[in-house]
């Protein structure tokens, strides 16, 4: 016998309420890292020889800054969910692995947050 | 105590592994290993965005030959990471599970990542000694 309502199993959320979403995410954040990283190691190894001038010069153009800001989100988002599973996989204290779990969260966005900050400031910056 | 005819789980110490089993463990090393690469991700840009005397000290604190040994990992497991990690992709459609097949997409995932990372290394190198 079932006891979940039948819009509770056609939604597909099952007992987290969230379903594939962590699953999916992952994929997506992996299918944008393709190019995107690829793009940035090809590009790094022409700017990261360089001075300081080209990087910024590099960086003030609109593709390149764009192209950064959605390559730092897809990271930090894909890497926050990879190490997600990790601790869920080895940290066997229910409170430490809560813990662990919200510090990685937070410092995530923090860590966005911040290269965006740096890309940006340079992109608009004279 | 009677000894269980049912298989055991790998016991990792005297399980022999395999080629798929050390590329899994490999992709979340590697995964792990990337994350604290963005933190020098972030550096490098902080670096960048404050400015000449702060990008040349990150720049000498990375070419240094400790900071190019670290570097020289950090590409290795993003091209590792990246080729392995389409090799996922392909499995998540259903693609490439039969063994022969499975094998074969391991080994070309290690040929790659190691062909990549030469590659990029040799261009950068290439690019320095020029103009």
């Amino acid at each position: 016998m079932n006891l979940r309502t039948p819009l509770a199993r056609a939604r597909g959320l099952g007992s987290a309420k969230s379903g594939t979403h962590h699953w999916w995410m992952q994929r997506l954040t992996a299918v944008a890292l393709v190019p995107l990283s690829l793009w940035f190691v090809a590009s790094l190894v022409v700017v990261v020889t360089a001075d300081h001038e080209t990087v910024i010069l590099w960086l003030h153009s609109p593709l390149v800054a764009i192209l950064c800001c959605a390559l730092i989100v897809a990271i930090f988002y894909h890497g926050q969910l990879g190490m997600q599973v990790v601790l869920e996989d080895y940290v066997h204290t229910e409170t430490l692995k809560l813990v662990s779990i919200v510090v990685l969260k937070l410092a995530s966005v923090l860590l966005t947050a911040t290269c965006l900050f740096a890309v940006l400031s340079i992109a608009f910056g004279g | 105590m009677e000894k269980s005819q049912r298989p055991l789980s790998p016991h990792l110490q005297i399980y022999r592994p395999q080629l798929t089993s050390v590329l899994s463990i490999t992709h979340r090393i590697t995964g792990v290993a990337l994350v604290i690469g963005t933190l020098v991700l972030v550096y490098w840009l902080l670096a960048a965005a404050s400015g000449p005397e702060a990008y040349a000290s990150a720049q000498a604190l990375l070419g240094s030959w400790l900071g190019r040994v670290v570097m020289l990992g950090f590409s290795y497991a993003l091209f590792f990471h990246l080729c392995n990690g389409i090799r996922h992709l392909f499995w998540d459609v259903g693609l490439g599970f039969e063994l022969k097949t499975a094998y074969a997409s391991g080994n070309a995932v290690i040929a790659v990542s190691i062909a990549l990372t030469v590659i990029a290394w040799a261009l950068a190198y290439a690019m320095r000694s020029g103009p």
